[in-house]
């Protein structure tokens, strides 16, 4: 048999063997690697919820799928407090959780389940996200107020506290189940047979090779899921999940080898899809320290950096010049604001201007790939030569990535930091705060910049409910930020999709996870 | 042989506290913490820093865990995943059979093509079977085998479509696998052209893998015969008239064999390096790819249990091969 048929011949035997009338449709998923687990909660990859958390779960919100909108999800409807530190869920009525072997449902998801989710989460164990995002100091209670209405009281206003929701540790686990499992001394079934509300029911995973979904006949949203079964099939090499996709073995691919490319687009049996990532790669100078605690400086350090050859080089032309510390598809981007334009010669007589000669600076540069640097020592080193040319002298250093990590924190760091943030819930707080707050100072604000004017309006902006104002106060943020320049910003890298042309209604979700209840297969393919 | 075997066996004993203690230490001495590291860019307060250092045990001295990790091994417990939770030998087992599987067809696939290859190529040595042989045989031995799995890969599955590019068997086939080798367990599913679809599947992986082993039995079956077909009773053998199968097949291999087998031995460790690449390129769920993702997740536990349990195969294997060789040579039983 040529393997090129396998997956005509598998939907047909698929059929026949359940004595349909018609073929059923299995949509297969070339994905990048093993999930840790299937409990969320538990972890922080990406490639862990594509197979819990987007398969097999839903959240209270959920994000609009291609965009970074929220939208109901188990929770038909939501109210703020007046004071802007209470979030009132109204669920969704007759939404039922899946069934296995061992467990079948008594009851409709209610707020029982809702409490549950959160306040495992509330007590030992390694909640990585729950924790990293504040929840343990921002959730004060949360109440039951009857069965099917369920209330957050917080510390403090919060507004993005919604799109939290929407994340993936947020994602809403059966309490009954886990009682069950708790009874019969398995609780560790939770994370390895979950079960959910979501479109997909999880049915079996043979360790680092496939996963299997079918669909949930009693899923709520009317239509969906499109397909009847659904299959990963773990392909941690690019090269080969490219031939797997090709050769028909699979109908979606992630993360193509940039080198490939040109050929998938020359392909005529392959559809390529992209999306600008919510990420962005900077270069965080140490604002603490001379003379990079004067912001002409830093100006005209960003002046000497050629961006348009290191979208070339690094990243092959797939990604955009960034202007601002957040990505242009998130709400509240600053379009009007210009960026420093390369011009090395006003660079370099700015810096004369501001007395700095013979200067000589460090740059970090990353120890791994990240979607928003995949080569960091390579864009460190062209960093270098476009900086030598205004009489800047660079040292390139770089450590083993937790010492990375823990050492750029430093507020008495020497020189200046290659990184990048990769956001969680699409709320422009998760970049401007998380990365340039004061707060973060020593932490996760790598510039070691605080400055009042950002950071007062970046926190008002945090506890206003209405999105429209809050996207102004951003956009004044990103004015300051420009005009401060504690960073380089340099891009934010487009992420790629190769889908089989037979398949339809695939959307890049901006957020990075890979989600496959609105697509279908034409069966013409 | 009992003394032989209780020598061997007595070596056997330091040799693996020491895999013990290397397998310990190899992954801290590595730098960077796999706390800081598990954290990433979102970071994490000192204070959940110092509670997961607890929770995971590494505020204790070294010894102490040393200490711990070595009396747990004793009781059968290699410690628990950091990321799935759950018990590495349990883990280990359960991936082992699909290692023990690729491996085992590639040291099939590598004598049943290396042994006749050395001897052909002592026989005609200097003719033209010599040269093409061995010059294969240095090609296949300095092939990187990740180019060289996505070559055959390009070639046989992207272009001729004659065989799956990577996985075990077609998605279209599930059933329970009771003993974990795919092709008895596809034997015994009664589905309709499983087996084949699991043969196919293990073609190109195996093929790779017996790559280097294959070239070195070769080389190594050549000089060996070519070292025994000098001897004076092979030219005893010759001159009484013997037919020259007789001679090179039955007085000739036999002791040509012992070099070899050695090397057969050493191989496995080769196999099981090699595996590591070879799964991980074919989607092959077996150690070596589960080795791999846990030292990139820094799942020490799996590193060291995993580490722990390859190099005690591979002295088994050893120890095996050095009982063969009393067999095919009682000289050395004696010594």
């Amino acid at each position: 048999m040529n393997y090129r048929s396998t997956l005509a011949v598998s939907a047909m035997a698929l059929a026949l063997a359940g004595g349909m009338a018609q073929a059923q449709q299995t949509l297969v998923y070339c994905s990048e690697g093993s999930p840790e687990g299937f409990d969320p909660a538990l972890y922080t990859s990406g490639t862990t919820f594509d197979a819990s958390s987007h398969t097999v779960y839903n959240q209270l919100a959920e994000f609009e799928t291609g965009t970074t909108n929220v939208v109901p999800g188990l929770a038909e409807s939501w109210e703020v407090g007046e004071d802007g530190k209470s979030f009132t869920f109204k669920l969704r009525p007759g939404v039922k959780f899946h069934s296995n072997d061992q467990f079948t449902p008594s009851r409709d998801m209610n707020a029982d389940d809702v409490i549950y989710s959160f306040e495992r989460q509330n007590g030992e164990g390694s909640w990585e996200y729950f924790n990293a995002m504040s929840m343990p100091d921002l959730i004060e209670s949360i109440e039951k107020v009857d069965d099917m209405t369920v209330r957050f009281n917080l510390t403090r206003a919060e507004a993005p506290f919604i799109a939290n929701m929407a994340m993936d540790f947020a994602s809403i686990v059966s309490k009954e189940y886990a009682d069950a499992m708790e009874e019969a001394g398995t609780p560790e079934m939770l994370n390895q047979r979950p079960i959910g509300t979501g479109p997909f029911v999880f049915e079996d995973y043979q360790t680092d090779a496939v996963i299997r979904y079918s669909k949930n006949q009693d899923y709520w949203q009317d239509g969906l899921p499109k397909v009847d079964n659904l299959v990963f099939a773990i392909t941690p090499d690019a090269s080969v999940r490219l031939q797997r996709l090709q050769a028909g073995e699979c109908h979606v691919m992630p993360y193509p080898n940039p080198a490939d490319i040109d050929s998938i687009r020359a392909n005529t049996d392959l559809e390529l899809l992209d999306q600008e990532g919510l990420n962005v790669g900077y270069l965080a100078y140490n604002t603490q320290q001379a003379p990079f605690d004067n912001p002409k400086v830093r100006k005209a350090l960003n002046m000497a950096i050629d961006k348009s050859a290191i979208i070339d080089v690094i990243f092959q032309g797939q990604a955009e010049q960034a202007k601002n510390p957040i990505p242009p598809t998130m709400w509240s981007y600053n379009d009007a604001i210009e960026d420093d334009g390369y011009d090395p010669e006003a660079a370099r007589a700015m810096l004369e201007e501001e007395g700095v000669t013979d200067l000589s600076m460090k740059v970090w540069a990353m120890p791994v790939q990240r979607p928003y640097n995949p080569n960091a020592r390579r864009m460190a080193e062209l960093i270098q030569e476009d900086f030598s040319e205004v009489g800047v002298d660079v040292e390139i250093v770089s450590y083993e990535w937790g010492e990375y990590l823990e050492r750029s924190k430093a507020t008495d760091r020497d020189g200046a930091v290659l990184l990048g943030w990769t956001g969680d819930n699409g709320d422009p707080d998760n970049f401007l705060a998380v990365l340039l707050g004061c707060d973060a100072v020593g932490g996760s604000n790598r510039a070691q910049w605080c400055n009042e004017e950002f950071d007062s309006i970046v926190q008002e902006a945090k506890t206003i409910n209405d999105q429209s104002e809050r996207a102004k106060m951003y956009e004044e943020a990103q004015r300051i930020f420009k005009d401060q320049a504690p960073w380089a910003t340099i891009a934010h890298s487009v992420v790629f999709m190769p889908v089989r042309s037979e398949v339809e209604d695939y959307i890049v979700h901006p957020l990075g996870g890979h989600l496959f209840d609105t697509v279908s297969l034409n069966s013409d393919g | 042989m009992l003394r032989f075997l209780l020598t061997r066996l007595g070596t056997f004993v330091p040799t693996f506290i020491g895999v013990t203690i290397i397998s310990f230490a190899f992954i801290r001495v590595l730098p960077g913490d796999p706390i800081i590291v598990m954290a990433g860019e979102r970071g994490m307060t000192e204070e959940r820093y110092l509670e997961l250092r607890e929770q995971f045990g590494f505020d204790r001295p070294l010894l102490v865990q040393y200490w711990e990790y070595l009396t747990g091994i004793l009781q059968g417990d290699l410690g628990t995943s950091f990321v799935t939770n759950r018990p590495v030998w349990d883990q280990f087992f359960s991936l082992f059979p699909a290692t023990l599987e690729l491996s085992l067809c590639a040291i099939v696939i590598a004598v049943a093509l290396g042994l006749p290859a050395g001897v052909i190529a002592a026989v005609y040595r200097g003719k033209f079977f010599d040269r093409a042989l061995m010059t294969t045989a240095l090609v296949g031995y300095s092939m990187p085998i990740f180019w060289w799995a996505l070559l055959l890969i390009i070639v046989f599955s992207g272009n001729l479509g004659w065989t799956p590019v990577s996985g075990r068997i077609g998605l279209l086939y599930f059933f329970d696998t009771p003993t974990g080798f795919m092709l008895i367990d596809s034997a015994m599913s009664g589905q309709d052209g499983a087996l084949r679809s699991a043969i196919s599947h293990l073609i190109l992986p195996s093929f790779v893998l017996a790559t280097i082993p294959l070239a070195v039995i070769a080389r190594q079956t050549r000089s060996a015969m070519l070292e025994v077909l000098s001897e004076d009773y092979i030219r005893t053998a010759r001159a009484k008239g013997l037919s020259p199968g007789r001679v090179n097949g039955l007085h000739a291999l036999r002791n040509a064999l012992i070099p070899v087998v050695t090397v057969i031995g050493l191989s496995v460790g080769t196999l099981l390096a090699g595996a590591i690449l070879t799964e991980t390129i074919f989607s092959w769920p077996g150690i070596g790819k589960w080795m791999v993702d846990s030292i990139y997740r820094r799942d020490y536990p799996v590193v060291q249990g995993g580490l722990l349990m390859i190099a005690v195969i591979v002295m088994i294997v050893n120890l095996v091969v050095d009982m063969l060789y009393g067999l095919i040579n009682p000289k050395i039983r004696k010594r």
